[in-house]
């Protein structure tokens, strides 16, 4: 029987022990001798969140896979057991071994949003792990850091000794097999940091200098050493039909919050939304095939036992075998009683159909996310939603049964104007009234249309890097001003409005857009007791601020200052395949109010053609 | 068809919860393909019901789950076919055939057997066990049981069927179900009420052997395991 690294004493004193005992069903064990590398892969936040994570576990499945590689899990102590952890100085453990994550030959963390940063250095500061890579010796594991806010890991450059750019599946295996040759060699650790940097999408912060301008913006960020390279190229799986997709999930004893088989059909997003990170990042959009999607869902439904299979991706509606895929689920599982759980379709009559055959139309609701109140706006943002097809999906649903709408929009948003902010109540009003003309006999009570609101943050690789970002109290009158309108609207009663807390979101704009400078405010956070920040019961704005005060930073330096168009960004190193020059373009098309096409409809050069496939492609074989 | 699976719960999956534990079946079933039954309705859910609640950080050797099924396996071959998707901690020990007439195991259950031990580090003082065998032989044994109205007195002597010590290991047979439920933690800790003996938390490792329901009337009980209610499948 397996041994636990927490004694029962410890377990039965604290919430939900089952996110520290490992042993589900799926999780692989080796023996740690027959093993060359031993790999501790960490979401730095909650077991039910770390747990509910696609790229994790296609990692985990790619790495065990290999005789030579065990590959282990370990997610962030909740408070309960951090307290624990810190007075007792219990090294922090993987899952499955329950061995210290200290003696591993590597620790990966993913790095999801940014507001998990303290959590990193809780990470590393239960598992005893120096903070500063510099400070580390050969005894540490390497520690190295991937996912989306690694395409701005400069805030956390310190703390990192290497970070992986892009996707995982295709460079890991090769920075393995150095690191096995390395391990043997007796060569210096330093050594390894600057052999790692010659492999693509390996960035080795501490091999670069960053020279900064007398106004605090960057002068020069060059290479310290001829083996880093000036350009780090973001990594990419182009056929995402024939590679790695686990068809072994481990399934939690505990709900996770993904308590389901996830498939995901694709990458990318063919949209071009001018505020969307992903949706530059991920470019060109790829399609899995349908048949391996076929075999990875029957596979995956019996060997995890889950009752429900969701659809993953940026935008499902654009999945070129959509209709065929669906209902291949639900003629295959729907008779076995397995929910097949489709996420936010485009509202039109293929969607509407297919949602209620697979939910019950009375409880579900309808999502739609125009992101803007006005039409100016979704032109701004070249969100290509018109209010008519709003209206029109809206109106098909309401006469096919549905009574409940959901509607996201952003405030904040670049050349924003006061009527674009009311815009959002009127939308849901005329949503409300289109409601109301369906007959009585065919309606369902009243309606209910819950509008939300977040606030926007402009994030690197985006055309909208270069915008000044708003003030709390700017976003909190944003917010106030719709509440205000929708209050004056005549079906105010079927209107509920939810926004967005403003003190985190000033945050999260600062460590998206970030530079080297913030790493010590991160840092200083952790140490006045932040973690957990994307938890707003643990959120301590107050700790922040001071944390940003003693380390002498501006925080409006980093949120409110419109960026000029040749400043050099921290992320400006990184080589996403999406030029500069096609955001700069975007930009500009912005403020013109000037719709760009998305992929399908044209190629509008944005420079993922680089990669030589997805979407690029599509018509030319 | 009515099913009856007793099964064992041990080592790390004592942290399991109850609910958990629900939710680990019906993914289990689905894994061993099993021709569960559902509910009808619009969110059918399988037939299955559990006979006891086993609290978190107790272990098990008898524990027992019912299920309706349209088509049964041999149980030799279900037992295989389940064991063959657990993950450590759960194992399947039988799969018996219940006679239509039979009540859920839930409504039945009127006894159990536990072992209950001190954990190393634990141990009371030396004559601890004259002191638990002076327990034992009271006629009556008055506590304060939480009620929804508050507390209140009652003798937990007539719930306790059997009890008695082999070495360190105290057996007991205790009422348990519906009707009255004797937890072995509530019964040691009215010994050590009784006795001035401080049982701090954690001391006791609790291990239940089996369950029990009761063939006999109000004069004399008959007990008979849950298992032995049901019939193999050749």
């Amino acid at each position: 029987m397996r041994k636990l690294a927490l004694s029962d004493e410890i377990l039965m004193t604290i919430e939900k022990p089952a996110r520290y005992i490992g042993g589900e069903v799926n999780a692989v064990m080796k023996e740690k001798e027959a093993v060359d590398i031993r790999f501790a892969m960490c979401f730095p936040d909650v077991y039910e969140i770390g747990m509910s994570h696609l790229g994790i576990q296609i990692l985990y499945d790619m790495f065990n896979q290999r005789e030579d590689i065990w590959c282990e899990r370990v997610y962030s102590p909740w408070m309960d057991l951090h307290k624990v952890m810190k007075e007792k100085q219990i090294p922090l453990f993987t899952l499955e071994s329950q061995e210290p994550v200290k003696n591993f030959d590597w620790l990966g963390i993913t790095i999801q949003y940014e507001m998990c940063y303290t959590n990193i250095l809780q990470i590393l500061d239960l598992a005893q792990i120096p903070f500063e890579a510099v400070n580390r010796t050969k005894e540490h594991p390497f520690v190295i850091g991937g996912g989306p806010c690694a395409y701005n890991p400069e805030p956390l450059a310190d703390y990192f000794d290497m970070f992986y750019i892009g996707e995982g599946e295709t460079q890991y295996f090769r920075l393995m097999d150095l690191y096995k040759e390395w391990k043997v060699s007796g060569a210096s650790r330093e050594d390894f940091l600057k052999q790692a940097a010659q492999i693509p999408g390996i960035y080795v912060p501490s091999l670069y200098e960053v020279n900064y301008k007398e106004d605090g913006t960057i002068n020069t960020m060059q290479p310290n050493c001829p083996e880093a390279p000036e350009k780090i190229k973001k990594q990419m799986v182009l056929d995402v039909t024939d590679t790695f997709y686990p068809e072994k999930p481990v399934v939690p004893y505990i709900k996770a919050t993904q308590d389901r088989v996830v498939l995901e059909i694709q990458r990318g997003c063919i949209r071009g939304c001018r505020f969307c990170q992903a949706g530059m990042l991920y470019r060109p959009t790829r399609e899995r095939d349908l048949e391996m999607l076929k075999k990875s869902a029957y596979a995956m439904l019996k060997n995890t036992g889950h009752e429900e299979i969701s659809l993953s991706s940026l935008s499902s509606s654009d999945y070129s075998q959509l209709g065929e895929l669906v209902n291949f689920l639900i003629d295959e599982f729907g008779s076995k009683n397995i929910n097949i759980s489709l996420p936010s379709l485009r509202i039109d009559a293929f969607s509407l159909d297919v949602m209620s055959k697979v939910q019950d139309i009375r409880k579900s609701s309808l999502t739609f996310a125009p992101e803007a109140g006005s039409q100016r706006l979704r032109d701004v943002i070249n969100k290509g939603l018109t209010e008519e097809v709003i209206l029109e999906g809206a109106g098909q649903a309401f006469e096919g049964g549905w009574s409940r709408v959901k509607l996201y929009f952003m405030l904040g948003l670049p050349t924003e104007t006061e009527e674009d902010m009311k815009g959002i109540a009127w939308l849901a009003e005329k949503i409300a009234k289109r409601y109301y003309e369906v007959p009585k006999e065919q309606r369902h009570g009243k309606c209910q249309i819950t509008v939300s609101t977040s606030f926007f943050v402009p994030k690197p690789f985006t055309p909208f890097q270069w915008a000044k970002m708003c003030t709390k109290e700017e976003f909190l009158h944003r917010a106030y001003v719709v509440n205000h309108e929708i209050k004056d609207q005549l079906n105010r009663k079927s209107i509920k409005y939810n926004w967005h807390e403003a003190d985190v979101t000033v945050l999260e704009g600062i460590l998206a857009r970030g530079d080297r400078k913030v790493g010590a405010a991160i840092r200083r956070a952790y140490e006045k007791g932040c973690l957990y920040d994307s938890w707003n019961e643990f959120f301590h704005n107050d700790l922040w601020l001071e944390a940003f005060e003693e380390c002498g930073l501006d925080i409006d330096f980093y949120t409110t200052r419109e960026r000029a168009l040749d400043e050099v960004f921290p992320w400006d190193f990184i080589d996403i395949g999406v030029s500069r020059a096609f955001l700069e373009r975007e930009w500009k098309h912005a403020h013109e109010e000037k719709v760009t096409k998305n992929c399908r409809q044209g190629c509008s050069g944005c420079g993922a053609a680089v990669f030589g496939g997805g979407v690029c492609y599509e018509h030319q074989n | 068809m009515n099913i009856r699976i007793k099964f064992r719960k041990y080592g790390c999956l004592k942290f399991i919860g109850h609910l958990d534990v629900m939710r680990y079946f019906q993914k289990a079933m689905r894994r061993a393909e099993i021709d569960i039954c559902f509910s009808e309705g619009f969110s059918p859910h399988m037939i299955m019901s559990f006979a006891a609640p086993l609290g978190v950080g107790l272990t098990s050797e008898g524990e027992y789950v019912d299920i309706a099924v349209k088509e049964s396996l041999s149980s030799k071959e279900a037992v295989q076919r389940l064991n063959a998707v657990m993950a450590e901690g759960i194992d399947v020990v039988s799969w018996r055939l219940l006679p239509d007439t039979s009540k859920n195991a839930m409504s039945i259950v009127a006894a159990a057997d536990y072992e209950v031990r001190f954990r190393e580090g634990y141990e009371p003082e030396d004559g601890w066990k004259d002191r638990f065998q002076e327990f034992l032989a009271l006629s009556e044994i008055q506590i304060l049981k939480e009620t929804k109205r508050g507390h209140q007195e009652v003798d937990i002597r007539p719930w306790i069927y059997d009890c008695h010590l082999e070495g360190d290991v105290i057996i007991m047979q205790v009422s348990t179900g519906s009707v009255h439920n004797l937890k072995p933690e509530l019964l040691m800790k009215s010994f050590g009420d009784w006795a001035g003996i401080e049982i701090p938390p954690f001391a006791l490792l609790v291990h239940r052997k089996e369950i029990y329901a009761d063939l006999g009337n109000e004069h004399k009980r008959k007990l008979v395991t849950l298992e032995a209610l049901g019939e193999e499948i050749g």
